[in-house]
């Protein structure tokens, strides 16, 4: 969904052929996920027919020459979602939760399902942490990103770990 | 990572009155490696720090610094050690206020019997590294919060200890401040090859090194991972 938005946004600063546009986007989003060509020319075609991209030619041009340029109405897409909310997304019965709440309720060890999640969101965090130390600046807000989201989780990890002897009494018959 | 621990705290228990803050934590150290000590407030780990770094003798168990047992040294030769061979950053006040930050940071060159002349020389390098060259001839209340710790890790690392212990050192900061220190401190050890031990309750903090440790009711539980 996303992915037409910034293609559209970086679009703003002058056209692109469909090659340099993937390049770009590659560059400031797609560090981890980066864009196959065949998206980016499904997403300007989808762009094209609703009238936010247009195409200039190029003289002698095949496919790969076709220049994209925004229009008003693109213009205004991009500023509409920029100024739209995302939805807040609590997570809410996430599977973590399943395993803690199965683990109590079956007799095993639930504080061990934390431990270990425990370690592996610490694991990841230091991968992001020295990715971050090592990179440049857009690599620093992607994993910051990244790290308070974990950050987050972990709290919860802590929370629920000091609360299992009540979370079990509630479980138990 | 070398076989033989730099550091080894054994079996250590350790009390105040009534309140037992260890008991029977067991941790190795290795060169050159960051280890996080982790754990809710109260759990001991800044009493371990205390007791790896020959600050505070255990009721039973012992720490090992290489070869040498701390609680076999002398005092002046355990306060020698400290001087020498290790670095401390606190979350708070360790820097001398009637001193200027570069004296501060050439202190414990001084202490240790360098001229004066070489000490300052040493200590603006390691202002010039910390990225704090400006505030040389200011006093720590002069400077701010961050600059102030950055000053304090330039004076933890300017005798190249080869282990730095360090208690919530971003404790006091804002993160964007808290994060500048933790990078800075890391790139140099990393140069420097020191060990760090980084107490702290932020997992944020605890990221940037290369294993930690949960201090849980004075003991450690322990899921090392491989760096």
């Amino acid at each position: 969904m996303s992915v037409g938005f910034a293609l559209l946004g970086l679009l703003e600063n002058g056209p692109r052929h469909g090659y340099d546009l993937k390049r770009s986007y590659d560059k400031a989003f797609g560090r981890d996920r980066a864009l196959h060509y065949g998206q980016v020319y499904t997403t300007m075609a989808r762009l094209l027919k609703n009238g936010f991209v247009e195409v200039e030619s190029e003289p002698g041009e095949g496919p790969e020459r076709k220049r994209y340029a925004i229009t008003d109405a693109g213009v205004t897409d991009v500023r509409e979602w920029l100024a739209r909310p995302e939805k807040p997304e609590p997570y809410l019965q996430s599977t973590l939760y399943t395993k803690v709440v199965l683990a109590l309720m079956t007799g095993r060890d639930a504080a061990e399902v934390l431990d270990t999640q425990r370690a592996e969101h610490l694991r990841l965090m230091r991968v992001l942490t020295k990715r971050k130390t090592e990179g440049d600046f857009a690599d620093e807000l992607i994993c910051d990103h990244a790290l308070f989201h974990l950050e987050a989780d972990l709290r919860w990890l802590e929370l629920a770990a000091a609360r299992l002897d009540r979370l079990a009494t509630t479980l138990r018959p | 990572m070398a076989d033989q621990p730099l550091l080894a705290a054994d079996d250590v228990h350790l009390s105040f009155g009534e309140t037992r803050a260890l008991q029977g934590a067991s941790l190795q150290v290795y060169a050159g490696e960051i280890v996080a000590l982790m754990g809710p407030s109260g759990s001991g780990k800044s009493s371990l720090l205390h007791c790896l770094a020959g600050i505070l003798a255990p009721d039973a168990g012992s720490v090992r610094y290489g070869d040498r047992d701390l609680a076999q040294m002398t005092d002046s030769c355990r306060s020698a050690l400290r001087r020498g061979e290790f670095g401390f950053v606190f979350q708070f006040g360790q820097l001398v206020p009637e001193l200027t930050c570069a004296e501060n940071v050439a202190l414990p060159l001084r202490l240790a019997g360098t001229r004066r002349r070489e000490a300052h020389r040493k200590a603006a390098v390691w202002l010039e590294r910390l990225e704090v060259a400006d505030v040389a001839g200011k006093r720590p209340g002069q400077v701010s919060g961050g600059q102030g710790q950055r000053v304090a890790v330039a004076r933890a690392l300017v005798t190249r200890p080869k282990v730095i212990f360090a208690d919530e050192p971003t404790g006091a900061l804002d993160s964007l401040n808290g994060e500048l220190v933790l990078k800075l401190l890391v790139s140099a050890v990393r140069e420097t090859g020191a060990a760090v031990v980084l107490v702290t309750h932020e997992v944020r903090v605890a990221a940037y090194g290369d294993r930690e440790v949960v201090v849980r009711d004075g003991r450690i539980r322990e899921r090392e991972l491989a760096r």
